[in-house]
């Protein structure tokens, strides 16, 4: 065990740690704004990471390009997911809208699901530029450029939803809606506008999510659900409703699981989970909560 | 300015207003008083779009109200304070009052709308960056009014501004109260602190289980034997 070792395993997490983020940011913002949980959200990262495949192998369009795309697809993919579906959830009383919820997202998680087995084949898949494997070295630590990409990608990503949030209007009504949705309505923000908006946010971002996975990684028809629960863990671990929290929690997760894979090889994601668990115990409302 | 006529509102299956009319006209202030579940909440959650009248109309500035978005009906310069203020907590005192002024046309006129608000109630300049949920409850009130003055409004509906506040502090919001209807705003005021509610205000309309059972000028009701007895007490 060398530092180096160390050091490149935590890169690596950090890496693979803000995918994790990203999906949970997409994930936080809808829970946040609607305060529904969207089970199908991983199904919506493996979308994206197959319209960059097809993008990749049919046009030969470079992934990174391909976002500009992919992203813009998932955003209309999640405006007409909510106006055909999530948008009547949204209006039902607290009870039904968590049970409804439920179901409808368990639902389209199961459509997606089998509906990419039948259009991609269960086969796994991966884009892979002609970069693929090639990267910099820096004190004998290797950063693939793929990787560098994906988290820096990440990083510009959560600043514009920064910037966004807090600077612009409509970001800050977002966040008002968040807060208080009935205070919101009575200062004139269109709550509809708000819900549709940002559930067709979530979906973008865990859409470009999964690009960056299909670039890296491998994506797979029935990797949704593993990439939901991760979301899901992130989440709660950085405290709900914050949303720059999560990327961070994100970060901290896919460092501490790449970090115990040394020790513990398969079971590294399992000291993840104890080190949630630990954390929900110490400090019930999350890392960042409130 | 507001004509309400004969309005029916419920709950799901339980009514909790009937046959509810009364008017406000420009530049008043109108005050409703009655027992605590009588319905005034119910009446202003109805005004502001949040309830729907199952019988009955809402005119507001000769526009039928009844079915318009809650959103709509603060563009068209009816403005709702709910009770227990509903600030936005983790947002600061500045980025409330921006909110406040969201709708298009309070958007423009924003930076008057700042200077206004912080000359009657100074208190929200000095704690502008402060975060909405650290604020004290007289302050808390004050960023609520403050805020929907943002908007422009015509018409402000005010829930128990007082609620939760002592004497003195109350006092001085009725008074901030007093200067917002001089600067030409109408109000329509529910009120648990029925003694300055009715200091203050023109006419008086009184609710009780849902439904309108006096109405007169503040004036005569303040003499009003039946009104003594049952809000004036020994306050």
């Amino acid at each position: 065990m060398t530092a180096e070792i160390l050091i490149q395993s935590l890169v690596f997490g950090i890496f693979v740690g803000a995918l994790y983020g990203l999906a949970a940011a997409g994930l936080s913002l809808v829970f946040g704004v609607m305060k529904m949980l969207n089970v199908a959200h991983g199904e919506l990262l493996m979308l994206g990471g197959y319209a960059t495949f097809y993008l990749f192998s049919l046009c030969d369009l470079d992934p990174f390009l391909s976002l500009v795309i992919a992203g813009p697809i998932l955003f209309l993919i999640g405006i007409l997911l909510f106006k055909g579906l999530f948008s009547f959830l949204a209006r039902l009383d607290e009870e039904n809208k968590i049970k409804n919820s439920l179901l409808v997202g368990f639902g389209i998680s199961l459509v997606l699901h089998n509906l990419a087995i039948l259009l991609f084949t269960a086969d796994e898949r991966s884009v892979t530029p002609t970069y693929a494997g090639a990267g910099f070295e820096l004190f004998a630590i290797q950063f693939p450029y793929i990787r560098v990409g994906g988290l820096l990608l990440s990083i510009l990503l959560m600043y514009s939803m920064h910037l966004f949030l807090n600077k612009t209007y409509f970001g800050k009504a977002i966040r008002a809606t968040t807060e208080n949705w009935q205070a919101a309505t009575l200062m004139g923000i269109n709550i509809e506008k708000t819900y549709l908006i940002s559930f067709a946010l979530g979906t973008a971002l865990a859409g470009i999510a999964g690009t960056i996975v299909s670039v890296g990684y491998a994506i797979h028809p029935a990797m949704g659900m593993e990439w939901t629960i991760k979301a899901l863990i992130v989440i709660v671990l950085a405290g709900l409703g914050n949303i720059g929290g999560a990327f961070i929690a994100g970060v901290f997760l896919g460092a501490i699981e790449s970090v115990s894979a040394l020790f513990v090889g398969a079971y590294m994601e399992v000291v993840g989970l104890v080190i949630f668990l630990m954390v929900l115990e110490l400090r019930p409302q999350g890392l960042f909560g409130r | 300015m507001l004509e309400v006529g004969s309005i029916d509102v419920s709950y799901g299956d339980l009514q909790a207003l009937w046959g509810i009319s009364f008017n406000v006209q420009e530049r008043e202030i109108v005050v409703l008083i009655g027992p605590n579940g009588a319905g005034k909440t119910t009446i202003l959650r109805t005004l502001s779009g949040l309830l729907r009248p199952t019988a009955g109309r809402i005119v507001f500035l000769n526009r039928p109200l009844d079915k318009t978005s809650p959103y709509k009906i603060v563009e068209l310069g009816l403005c709702h304070v709910p009770e227990g203020r509903a600030l936005f907590p983790g947002m600061s005192v500045l980025e409330n009052l921006e909110l406040g002024a969201y709708v298009r046309e309070a958007r423009k006129v924003r930076e008057e709308s700042f200077s206004f608000v912080f000359e009657i109630l100074p208190i929200l300049n000095h704690r502008s960056n402060q975060l909405a949920g650290t604020l004290s409850g007289g302050e808390q009130q004050m960023l609520a009014i403050g805020r929907g003055l943002m908007s422009k409004p015509k018409l402000l509906l005010l829930d128990e501004p007082s609620w939760g506040l002592s004497p003195l502090l109350s006092k001085t919001i009725f008074e901030v109260i007093g200067q917002v209807n001089h600067s030409g705003v109408t109000i329509l005021l529910v009120e648990q602190n029925v003694q300055m509610a009715l200091g203050l205000g023109n006419r008086a309309y009184v609710i009780e289980n849902g439904r309108m059972v006096r109405a007169g000028d503040t004036k005569d009701l303040l003499h009003d034997e039946q009104i003594k007895d049952a809000y004036l007490g020994s306050g």
